[in-house]
């Protein structure tokens, strides 16, 4: 095979095309700018660190099923495990909305990072209420008869069932998870291809990144 | 839930919840502390001073 013909291979164009949008000095930088150094920045990376435990504990507990908390005092440690976890990624979670909200994230072509972090956001909200429905308890039961009826008004409740404990689970434990997941992942690499915003008060050609 | 347990919550969370009503807002005391802690953190986010933040000004 001819070095032409490897080059018009798509494996080939598209590992350039990744290499040079992602060069892996950016994609795993050893340093970040002086303005970095601030703890409104810390929230983006404890969200994904509760995140990580959320999955964690959310697999132990697809080991045993949705009712193991119910009757082993192990399972309701990894359940509350499961809970605190997702306390913290919502409670970071707004933190870090509400400072990229203030710094204006979406300046300097950064637009594609704050619409996956803003759609990440709304995945994890219906993954929070599928959990909310999956407990298999009379809190569930509350909540799912509750949410029927709006999403009833809305005619959404021909397709998406909050009462069917099957389809929900398996949205709150496959569908939304692999949908947060793979946003965050588009989200952080779309942080590393344009940097971290700088401040208002300094331009990203006085700052290196 | 266990009152004997050493590592329980700090904070005694083994009751039905507290709500504050005020004309057509009704909120769980719980979700109003989450929100106004979340302010507080937001806050001070802004303004503590960051470990170290001197000797990386001016760095890369």
């Amino acid at each position: 095979m001819s070095t032409t013909e490897i080059e018009r291979q798509w494996t080939s164009r598209l590992r350039k095309s990744v290499v040079a949008k992602l060069p892996p000095d950016k994609m795993l930088p050893d340093t970040q700018p002086a303005y970095v150094a601030s703890w409104i920045y810390v929230f983006g990376v404890t969200t994904m660190a509760a995140l990580f435990v959320v999955i964690v504990t959310g697999c132990i507990l697809a080991i045993d099923g949705p009712v193991w908390w119910h009757s082993s005092s192990l399972g309701h440690f990894v359940n509350s495990m499961h809970l605190w976890a997702v306390e913290i990624f919502f409670f970071a979670m707004v933190v870090h909305l509400w400072g990229k909200f203030s710094m204006a994230a979406w300046r300097g072509g950064r637009s594609l990072t704050w619409v996956t972090g803003a759609v990440t956001f709304l995945a994890s909200i219906l993954a929070g209420f599928t959990g909310y429905v999956s407990q298999t308890n009379f809190d569930s039961q509350w909540i799912a008869t509750q949410a029927k009826d709006g999403i009833n008004s809305t005619g959404g409740g021909a397709f998406f069932n909050v009462l069917n404990l099957g389809q929900m689970l398996m949205w709150h434990i496959v569908l939304l998870p692999i949908a947060a997941v793979v946003l965050t992942g588009l989200h952080v690499v779309m942080v590393r291809i344009k940097g971290v915003v700088p401040p208002f008060e300094e331009k990203s050609s006085e700052v290196s990144a | 839930m266990s009152q004997g347990w050493g590592l329980g919550a700090l904070v005694n969370l083994d009751h039905y919840g507290h709500y504050l009503n005020w004309h057509f807002i009704s909120i769980s005391v719980s979700n109003l502390t989450v929100m106004v802690l979340m302010v507080v953190t937001f806050v001070v986010a802004l303004f503590a001073p960051f470990p170290g933040r001197r000797n990386r000004r001016g760095s890369k």
